[in-house]
Formats: C-alpha cells, structure tokens, sequence
C-alpha cells in the first residue's frame, strides 16, 4: 500500500505543459523580431556592460534577418499564450485553487525565511502546504508577468486602437522595453525553477505529470515546487 | 484560511494501482509532447504563402478580420508639437525609388476606372486644403520616431474628386511609377482622417529619399505602407498586390 496525496489537478498540469512550448516559441519568434531593431542594453554613457544580444549568440541561435518569419509566428502563437494563460486564470479562480497560490500577509516574511532555509543559512523550515511563501510570491508574480505581456504586447501591436493600454505603459517605446523586460524575467523565472525542481527530487517533480505524490512516512507531506 | 482548503486529499492505493497510474500519467504525458511537437514540424513543412508558412499566413488574415473588426475611424493617433517632430528623418529604403523624377514631368495617375484615368500635377493636389500631423511614425522593425509631415487628407482629396463610388470598394492600391514597390491598404484605414497625401515634411517639400514629389502618410499603419513617391492610385474589392505582404509580412500591417 501507498498514501499518496493529490496535488496538482489535471487542467492546471495541462495549463503548464502547454504553456511550456508556447511560452517557449513566444521567446523565440520574439527574439526574431527584437533583432531588427536590439538597442537595449545595460551600461551607462557610452559603457555598455550587457548589450542584448551579443553578435555570437544571434549567430549560434540563426537569429539575424528573420523579422518577417518571427512575427508570423509571434501572432500565431500570441493567441495560444494568451487564452491558455486566461483559462489558467479562470480556473484557479473557480476552483479555489487561488488559494495554495496567492501570497497572504504571512506570506512576505515567509518567503525570505524560505530563502534563507534554501541557501543553507537557516535550518528553520518554514511552513509548507502545497507551496510555501516563496513559490506563492513567485507563481503569482509569474501570472502578473503574463498579463503584463499579453497588455504590453497589445500596446505595441495596436497602439491606436489600444491607446489606453499604450498610455498606461508610458507610450509606445516604453511598452516594448517593458515587453522586452518581462522575457527577460520568464527566462529567469525557467533558471530559478529548474534549479529548484532539481534539487526538490523525483518525487515533487513527477507530481506535475501523474497529479499526486507519494507520502513518505517518514517526510513532511508536500514537499518543495 | 478554511479547513477544507488548507488541505489536498489524500489516498491510499496498492503498490500496482499505483505503478500503473504513473505509468498511464507519463504514457499521455509523453504522447501529448509527441502531439505538440509534431505540430510545431508540421507547421514548418507546409508550403509557404507570400513568404509566410501556409498555417501562420492563414493566422496572420485571421487577425487582420479581428482587427479590422474592431479598427475604429474615431480612433486618433496621438499628435504632438511640432518643436518634438526630430530633424534627421530616418531613411529605411530606397524601392520603388530608382529612378529619377522630376516634378514637371511627374503625374499623379488615378485609376477611375479601366480606361478612365485622371492625371494631377503637384499643383493640383497643392490647391486643396492642407493639413499638417506631427506623430510617431513606427516601423515594424520595432522603432519610432515623433516627425512632421504636411500634404491633404486622402479623404478630402477623394471627396473634392468625386471618387465616392471608388471609396465604396475595399481596397486602395498604390505604385511607385518605376512599379518597384507597390502597397494595397483597406479602405477604412485610407479614409482615416489622419491618412494624408503627403508632400512635405518639416514644412519643406519632401527630400527624394523620403518620396518626392508626392507620399503616402498613413499614421495607423507601420511604415511598410507609407509608400514613397506615388506614382499610381486605383481602387479594387480585392487586396491589391503588396510588396512586404510577398515577403512574409502581415498584409493588414495596421494599429
């Protein structure tokens, strides 16, 4: 016998699969368009510390003179990403779930004891039910990412006819640097969770595939991602 | 936080009920990336239409009914002083502007109807009211720039010339006189009040690299359909060839 706990319903892990390629394909034709015309950079006056995207990486990722093919794809898949990233939405709403993911007050104060405990400079564990503070502040910062893209990219694909979201970016220029901020995010956002669902274990990890996880005995219930 | 949701049920289930739970979880699991990908190559396969693959170009008209859906004539694109319209305009290309031209030669040909073609000078389009926009022209390789441009809205040029019955049609097409650069343009987004005929920019006449003697400007639209250097105008129910739509590009380009 086993006891085994349900932890992700099935539309939420068929939410984060799908996005998984889209989101990915989103980056990608993204790069192809930010190409034709890649003047952000970090740097002051005339130092550049980071430009984006150095000659090597376009040339490695075939990136360069590919405008027309990434926007075709980009306004293909923008309409996956975003009833996909709705429905996500929709559905934590309605079925509660919203509440294993929304930071409560505790919430903040949590979070940095998490940070501590998984730096190894706390044994303290914080409390955990199905996601502590850290990934509630951080899977909620993620949905907040997501509509953040989906009003920037509006803001630049129709700004006449979507003034108001171009306005409430601070312009046209502003909403494609803010775009362009909040893939950077994604891909740091994939850095941070990989990393994590590494070192949390089989276990946690196949709980986004089957849905449920094996309690040990021995174990705390739910464990990290 | 209530009892009931500060739980996630739990069950218990023999060793081989579970083996074969996680094997059936990984088995659709695994089938559904083979789905996804196998998408994403077919996709690639298909046979390319004006330089897009089939299912992207079939999405890309998709969007543009959508758009062209909710594209609204009182929608104005936002218009600024003149003191912040820049000085050195960029230049993005030269199609369509090969050859030379000169502006007593130069006609402005407007197709009526088959066989019926009227011919304006630079004069003639001069004597009609003049309107001057200052705003953000945008190019779909992704910058901007605030610039000044003067000439008569397409809308009072189509009035004044009785060309009610072409401004019923869908389309508005225009060509470079040397036919090296062509655009078709839907015809509420010609009419827009902001759409002008343009023949000066900064208060001067245009420079031949920005479309002397006569251009398209058209603020709800990215740059590839300001054609430069209008050679001729006609009117079609159907899309009229457009020389970045045969190069993959999104035929609607519009905001």
């Amino acid at each position: 016998m086993k006891k085994i706990v349900h932890k992700h319903p099935l539309a939420i892990r068929w939410f984060h699969w799908f996005n998984f390629p889209v989101l990915t394909c989103m980056i990608w034709s993204g790069l192809l368009i930010y190409w034709a015309n890649d003047v952000y950079k970090i740097g002051w006056n005339n130092k550049t510390l980071i430009k984006f995207f150095p000659e090597d990486f376009y040339k490695a990722l075939h990136i360069p003179y590919h405008l027309a093919e990434g926007m075709s794809w980009h306004f293909a898949f923008m309409w996956l990403f975003a009833i996909n990233g709705l429905l996500y939405i929709l559905f934590t709403i309605f079925s509660g779930q919203w509440r294993f993911l929304l930071p409560n007050k505790k919430s903040f104060r949590e979070a940095w004891m998490v940070l501590l405990h998984d730096l190894h400079l706390s044994k303290y564990t914080p409390p955990q039910l199905k996601y502590n503070a850290a990934q509630r502040i951080a899977y909620t910062a993620i949905v907040i990412m997501g509509i953040g893209s989906l009003l920037t990219g509006l803001a630049i694909y129709k700004p006449v006819q979507f003034s108001r979201i171009a306005w409430l970016c601070g312009g046209y220029a502003a909403a494609r640097a803010e775009h362009f901020i909040l893939t950077i995010g994604y891909v740091l956002f994939f850095l941070i969770h990989i990393v994590q669902v590494i070192k949390t274990g089989w276990n946690n990890f196949q709980a986004m595939i089957t849905g449920f996880e094996i309690i040990k005995p021995t174990v705390q219930k739910a464990s990290h991602e | 936080m209530s009892r009931s949701s500060s739980s996630l049920p739990e069950e218990s289930i023999s060793n081989k009920g579970f083996v074969a739970k996680t094997f059936i979880a990984f088995l659709v699991f695994g089938a559904l990336m083979i789905v996804g990908w196998s998408t994403f190559k077919w996709i690639n396969m298909q046979p390319q239409e004006a330089g897009a693959l089939k299912p992207l170009r079939k999405t890309l008209d998709f969007n543009e009914k959508v758009f062209s859906g909710i594209f609204n004539a009182n929608h104005l694109v936002k218009e600024y002083p003149v003191s912040q319209a820049v000085k050195r305009v960029r230049v993005n290309g030269m199609d369509g502007l090969r050859d030379s031209v000169n502006e007593a030669s130069w006609r402005l040909k407007v197709v009526r109807a088959a066989g019926d073609t009227l011919q304006l000078t630079l004069n003639d389009i001069k004597q009609l009211p003049k309107k001057d926009i200052v705003f953000d022209f945008k190019c779909i390789e992704g910058w901007d720039q605030v610039t000044h441009w003067g000439g008569v809205p397409l809308k009072t040029f189509m009035e004044h010339y009785h060309l009610d019955k072409q401004s019923k049609m869908n389309y508005l097409g225009l060509v470079t006189p040397d036919k090296g650069y062509y655009v078709g343009i839907d015809m509420p987004s010609a009419l827009h009040p902001q759409t002008l005929l343009c023949y000066e920019m900064n208060g001067k006449p245009l420079p031949v690299n920005q479309g002397f003697p006569l251009r398209l400007i058209i603020p709800v639209k990215y740059g590839i359909k300001h054609l430069k250097r209008i050679g001729t105008m006609f009117f079609s129910n159907n899309k009229p060839a457009d020389y970045w739509a045969e190069r993959g590009y999104d035929y609607y380009a519009g905001h």
